[in-house]
Order: C-alpha cells, then structure tokens, then sequence
C-alpha cells in the first residue's frame, strides 16, 4: 500500500495527497487530547481505588460532598470550548476535502458489484485509475447497482458510490506510485474482494500512457489478461484453480462442454466468452444464480481479447 | 433509610417460593418473575450472540491467500455477522437492562407492589419471545446477509427471508414500545408518599429517559421497516432509485431511529453506574442533579444527531456541517456523567469487589468509547475512518465496554436481591478481570488497523492486517473464558450459595429494603421515604 516516497506512522497509511496531511495534522491533536483525558481519568481511578480503598468491613467514606458548582462548571464548559474548537478545525479541512479546485482533471468512476471502473475523457475504459502527479483529479461517481463506496487510505478520500446519483471526490497526487482502493460499503459476497488501484505517474508519462492501447509494454496478451483477472473485478466470483466461488471456476473452461441452465449445452469457446462477458444473463451455466452484472461499455474490446487469452492458458 | 421494618420479620417465603409450577412463571403477571424470565432469555441471546462473534472472529484468524483457507464461504460470513449484529442489538441490548433489571427493581426501588400495567408487562414479554421466534426462523430459513442496518438497495433485492427478519426487529419494537410505556406511568404515578423526583434513584432517571426514547424513537423503525418489507413484498418504489425511490432515504430513516436507539443501550447503562459507584463506595453521588438533568439532555438532543452516520453518505456539505456540531453538543452530557462518577469515588471507601470492578471497566472502556468518538465526530477524520475498523472498536468500547459491562455489574450487585444467594467473591473478581483484559485485547488493535485503513465488515484482508487481527481473535477467546467461569460460579451460587442477607452492599435505595429475594407484594406496607437514595454516612458524623 505504501507509496515509494513516503512512510505510513503507526497510526495513520502514507500521506500521499495534498491534503492528507491536514487531515493528520487534525487527527494527531486529537489522539494526544485524548491521550491527556484518559491518563487524567485512569489516573484518578487508579490513584482513588488504591487510596481510598476499604480496608475494614465498617470503613466510612471520609467524604460525603455532593456537588461543587465551579468544578462542575468548569468541566462542562472547558470540554465544551475544546470540542466546538476541534468541530471548526475539522469543518475547515473538510471544505477542502469537499471542494475540488476549478479546473481539475475530471475522470468518471463506475461501481458495479464487484469492480471499479474509470472513464477518461476520450471515452477509454480502465481497471486501474491512472492520474498525473501534482494535477487536482476530480472523480464523478455513480454505482450501476448497489451502494458502494470509494475509499482511497493513503489519500484520506471516502465518498459513498449510489446508483442514480452522482457524488464527487478530489485529490492531488504527490507523488509517482500504487496506492489501494477499497470498496467501504457493505455490498455482499464479492464486498471485500472489491478492490482497485490508483497508478500515480509523472505528468509526461501520464500523456504518454493516455495516448496508448494494448497490453503495457513487453506483457503478453494472456499475462495482460491475469492483470485484469483481479483488476476488472473477475477474481471476486470465478476463481482460477477450480475452487468454488460465485460464478464457475475458470480452470478449464475453455474448449468445455457447458450445461446451460436452459437450453442445449454450448462449448465455450471465443464467441461464448466474449457473450458470456458482455451478455452474462443470455446463456447461463447451470448450477449458477444469473447474479454477473453485464460488462458491455466497461472493457475495450482489447481487453476482452486479453481475458480470452488468458482464460485459455488455465488448462 | 425509609424503613427498616421488614427486616424484622422472620424469612418468609419469596416470589420465587409463592406459586409453584411452570405455568404459575408463564402467567405471571408479577414484576419480579417477568424481570428473570427476561433476565433468562437475554443471557440466552447474549450466548448466542457471543458465539456469532467468537465464529466471525476465527474467520478473520488469517487471510484466505488460496482455495480451502477459508473456514467459511463469504456467504456464510456475511450472515454470521449480520446475525451477530441484529441478535446483539434488538435480542440483547436494548432489552437487557430495561426490560430484565427496570422490571425487577423499578418498583421496589418506588416502594410500589408492581408496575401500572401488569398484564401489558407480561404482553411485553410474550411479543419480545414472538419477534425472537421470528428472528431464528429466518435464520433456520437461509439467514440474511443485509447487515444488521439492513441498507437499501442491498437489503431489497438480495434474495433471503428478508421481509421474516424485519418482521422480526418490527415486532420486536413493540415489545420495546411496551416495556417504555409501562415504566413511564409506572414512575408517574406509583411512587411511595415521600419519593420525590430529587429522591428518585438515579438509575431510575436513566430508565425513564430511556423510556422515552423507546416511545418516541420506536415507531419510526417500525414505519422504515414496513417500508422496505412493501418494496420488497409489492415493488412499490421508495427506496429503490430503478424505481423512483432514492436509497438515501432509508439511511436518514434508519439512523433517526437508531442513532437514538444507541441511547436507548446506553443510557441505562449509565443508570446502573451510578448505583454501583455509590453502594460499593459508601459515597453519595457526586452532581445529582447534573447526571438526572443529562440523562434528559442526551434523549432529546439524540433525536438531532443521525446525520453523523452519514458524513460520507453524499448529504450536503452544510448537512455536515450541522450535524457535526449537534454531536459534539450530546457528547457534553456524557463526559459531564463520567467525570460525576470519578469525582464519586473520592473520600469514599471502596470495595473492590465485582460490581465494582465491573463498575471500573465501565469507566475506563467508556471513556476509551467515548473520546475515540471525537475522531468520527469531526467531519475531515470521519471521512478517513468511516466505514473501517476505527468505527468497529469505537463502537464496541462504547456498547460492549458501556453498556454489557454495566450490565454484568448489575448482574453482580442484584443478583443476591434476585435469588437471594452470594456468589464466589474470589472468581467473580477474577472473571471481571479477566473480561477486562479479553475486551482490550480483542478491540483495541482494531483501533489501529481502521486508522490504517482496513474496511469493516470484510470478509478477507490484506496481509499487512493479519497481526492485527490475530490480536484481535485472541483476545475473544479471554472473553468467552471469562463468561465461562462466570456461569460456572453463578450456577454454584443458585444450587449452593451463601444465603444474601436482605442488604448485603449496605445499600440505601428502597429494593434493600424488603428481603432478599422480596416477598411477592415487595413491601408489607408501602414505605414512607425520608430521605434520598444516596444519603451515606461520613466518617465521624456527619
């Protein structure tokens, strides 16, 4: 999870965003506000236990006030000033975190049970979310099904994903490298296999990236497809070693001889898989609950092609 | 002390002794025997709760890396901690106190024979058994794996006996609604010539806030839930957005119940501990007025807080904004109570036996609970500890370390007035302790390991977050040994314990005046009160 550049404290991931470090600067005074009242407290309950602890069955209490006003008053007002200061601290970052900068780098997000994907604006499709450094990103989501919510540690971004509506976050990137996504909303079986992640690269290779199609460079088609096996979300319900999940294991599948829920059987080959993936409901394998959600508009057609590859390596 | 009359006659025989027979404990209309009845089935559903919670946590022993890892599918996961979740909270927490300890000792703490309404207590009980039974059966049925929040669109178009679950809960509330009513008049209206409002116990302040609450809070869950049983059963759209509803929606309504329903589980929690600080330190309570007047502050400024469950819900930025500030705001009544029963102890002369070791997790776990709320309460932290493990341990140090320690210390401190009979001092202590450990241990590590950003309610994990979770599953296994020990020497006590006297703690509050256990009608005659619950000797005179 750690970005190359910089160290996680005990506490709290990486401080890879540009405001990640107010949000620390804010959570640290807190931690050692209550660091101070729970020594204070424990301390009092301790030393109170130990010195006015009984020590013969008719031992009276040597005290018996009921009430003081100005030390009653004093704890209700202190706390109440400490806590209306940390409240303004804490709506203060949080506008930044809210308010994205004009003219930020805006990239569409989709959640769907069980993967993220990211929209540019020239209508390509990604796994990963791939963002130039030190340049405001501005995400616009919507879930095609569920709640979900996007969830990036090191950046210290959350924002619930819900279907028929758009909810927004932003962040500036410090620095080159991987940072985790996690889904955060309960979303059912494939909830914590929800996962993505964020590729951080300087701004020249960013364009260069964005200008680019296929596989990365020097990785085959089917190891391109191992890639997205987990980054398109496919890992959440197929596995790959004939384990049960969800959906049918992918070991072996290709060639096979498919018993369809309804209808004939079908052999899965090339047209199957690629129907299977974008029209996942038309043909379903029996012994399965029609449950995939369609892929069409998610994955280019390279892709695609990637996934069939290496569905085939899995013998 | 109001009267010391009773305790002069001879033992007689004891609303346990008075009628014989299964059928004279099903009929019963009798405060006292409801109140065991209740104390029996939540102690029931606490167990089964417990071993839900020791199941979830062996599943998150280690990740699962490849095929056969796994103790249980994701499916099964997923139900096992929603039923952890719905059996603690409407099974367990919100009746336990109220409806197992209020219904014992409120009227004998009035110096009244019964509750106003007998029969609708009895009524209570048997709805609370009926939503139970519903409840199990949906879990026999396939269970459900909405999480106990029961989020739309999740929870209307999962497939699963989700309508029979929140039949269950609907069901459920009233039997909370019941229970409030009954203790609001009750309180009213009964109470003995002398018990004035300022002499009222103060766990009897927290019951009736919490009274209210129930009353007021109740039927708005009933409504949300019949709501998403009408999406689900006739596809009428008001949550579902594919039919014009808005998922939102079920949030704020959820949480407009819930949020004051954690009061509901907490305020007498706090009740008890002013008993326990008080009887255990020979000490009278420090700011009486300050704790009856915050239990009231918490019920009606609880009624404006639920938007800060959904601080990252897509509400406004203003939403935010207000509710952030209204929550800070009910924390003050809180931190005012804690600092009340510290400054209790001083010049006191304390007993460190177990309701009042219990009485100090409370303390410590509490104000853990408590202060970590700080960080969720202020909107630019929430927004990174949202949905992680930070609010799992939060909320854990403030329901488990408030409210199920305060109610074991209630166990402990009325037990010998229930059944008439002490338990082993030597293992009390040491399951209390032992609790006390167990509790760090599991919850603790999940402070850190949600900072550093690992999601709630997660089937599997990345392995940085294994240590963590080791921590975490080890410690559940120092709770259930704690609870084993505990049920091993409190069925000693019910088969061979020391006969209690009628006021073993040196208490002053009106039950300790009838005999251990009390009559069937509590009082001989209806006792004159003349002085208040607290009203401790010092040393030397006064």
């Amino acid at each position: 999870m750690a970005s190359e550049t910089a160290q996680g404290s005990f506490w709290m991931p990486p401080e890879a965003s540009t405001f990640a470090g107010d949000v620390d600067a804010l959570f640290d005074f807190i931690y050692w506000l209550n660091v101070f009242f729970f020594v204070a407290i424990t301390g009092a309950i301790v030393y109170f236990a130990i010195k006015y602890r009984r020590k013969s069955d008719d031992q009276l209490a040597t005290s018996q006030v009921g009430h003081n006003t100005l030390i009653e008053a004093a704890w209700t007002f202190i706390p109440l000033l400490i806590v209306i200061a940390i409240f303004v601290w804490g709506f203060r970052v949080y506008l930044d975190q809210s308010v994205a900068p004009d003219g930020a780098y805006e990239v569409k997000v989709t959640a769907q049970a069980y993967a993220w994907s990211y929209t540019y604006p020239d209508g390509r499709v990604e796994q990963e979310l791939v963002v130039p450094e030190d340049t405001p990103v501005k995400l616009v989501m919507a879930s095609k099904d569920l709640l979900h919510s996007f969830f990036v540690p090191d950046f210290r971004v959350k924002s619930d994903v819900i279907p028929g509506r758009y909810t927004t976050v932003w962040f500036e990137a410090k620095d080159p490298g991987e940072h985790i996504v996690f889904c955060t909303e309960y979303c059912g079986s494939g909830h914590s296999a929800m996962m993505s992640k964020v590729v951080v690269k300087t701004v020249p290779e960013f364009e260069e990236w964005l200008k680019s199609s296929g596989p990365p460079d020097g990785m085959s088609l089917a190891d391109w497809g191992a890639q997205l096996y987990t980054g398109a979300g496919c890992a959440a319900c197929h596995s790959v070693d004939g384990s049960q999940r969800v959906g049918p294991s992918w070991k072996g599948v290709f060639g096979s001889e498919r018993k369809m829920a309804e209808g004939p059987a079908v052999k899965a080959d090339e047209n199957y898989l690629r129907e299977s993936i974008l029209q996942p409901l038309n043909k379903v394998v029996a012994g399965y609950p029609p449950s995939m959600p369609s892929y069409q508009g998610q994955l280019s057609d390279a892709k695609i092609d990637a996934l069939i590859e290496y569905m085939k390596t899995l013998k | 002390m109001a009267t010391t009359e009773t305790l002069d006659h001879a033992q007689e025989v004891s609303y346990l002794g008075a009628k014989k027979g299964i059928m004279s404990w099903l009929v019963t209309i009798d405060h006292k025997r409801i109140g065991v009845m209740y104390l029996a089935s939540v102690l029931a559903t606490f167990a089964l709760g417990g071993i839900l919670a020791l199941l979830v946590r062996a599943e998150l022993w280690a990740p699962n890396l490849v095929a056969g890892d796994e103790l249980f599918s994701a499916d099964i996961y997923n139900r096992l901690f929603t039923l952890h979740g719905l059996v603690m909270v409407f099974l367990f927490i919100i009746p336990s106190v109220p409806a197992a300890f209020g219904n014992f000792v409120l009227p004998l703490m009035i110096g009244a024979k019964d509750v106003a309404f007998p029969r609708l207590n009895l009524a209570s009980y048997y709805v609370y058994v009926i939503g139970t039974v519903m409840a199990l059966y949906a879990t026999i049925a396939g269970g459900v794996d909405t999480g106990w929040t029961f989020y739309t669109p999740y929870s209307a178009s999962v497939s699963g006996p989700v309508v029979m679950m929140v039949m269950a809960a609907f069901v459920l509330g009233f039997s909370s609604i019941f229970t409030g009513l009954n203790f609001i008049v009750t309180i009213h209206k009964m109470r003995a010539p002398g018990m004035t409002w300022q002499r009222l116990p103060l766990f009897l302040w927290a019951i009736y806030a919490t009274s209210i609450i129930q009353v007021m809070a109740t039927p708005v869950l009933g409504i949300t839930l019949c709501l998403l049983a009408m999406e689900r059963a006739m596809g009428i759209g008001i949550f579902d957005p594919a039919l014009g509803g808005d998922p939102v929606l079920f949030q704020h309504f959820f949480w407009f119940y819930s949020h004051p329903a954690v009061y509901i589980m907490i305020l007498p929690g706090m009740g008890i501990m002013s008993e326990l600080v008080t009887v255990h330190a020979r000490k009278t309570i420090f700011g009486y007025r300050a704790i009856a007047l915050s239990s009231i502050a918490i019920a009606v400024i609880s009624f404006l807080v639920w938007g800060h469950h959904m601080f990252v819900s897509g509400q406004s930025v203003y939403a935010g904004m207000i509710f952030s500030f209204l929550t800070f705001l009910v924390a003050i009544p809180s931190a005012i109570k804690v600092l009340n029963w510290v400054a209790t102890l001083y010049g006191g002369s304390i007993q460190l036996n177990a309701p009042m070791l219990w009485a100090m997790s409370f303390l410590i776990l509490f104000t853990i609970g408590g202060l970590t709320g700080i960080f969720l309460g202020t909107l630019a932290t929430d927004v990174h500890l949202h949905d992680t493990y930070f609010v799992v341990a939060h909320f854990h140090y403030v329901m488990v370390g408030g409210t199920v320690v305060a109610f074991f210390g209630a166990l402990h401190h009325w037990w010998p007035k229930m059944f008439g009979r002490m338990y082993n001092e030597f293992w009390a202590n040491v399951s209390a302790v032992l609790f006390f450990i167990g509790f760090n241990v599991t919850f603790f590590p999940q402070f850190i390991m949600g900072s550093q950003g690992m999601p709630r309610r997660y089937y599997n994990y990345l392995e940085e977050f294994e240590i963590f979770h080791k921590i975490s599953t080890s410690g559940t296994w120092l709770i259930g040994l704690s609870f084993i020990i505990m049920v091993v020497y409190l069925v000693r006590s019910l088969t061979s314990g020391e006969k209690a006297s009628a006021n073993p703690w040196g208490a002053k509050s009106l039950e300790w005046a009838t005999q251990s256990p009390p009559i069937e009608h509590n009082f001989h005659e209806i006792p004159t009160v003349t002085e208040g619950p607290y009203d401790f000797p010092k040393a030397g005179g006064k």
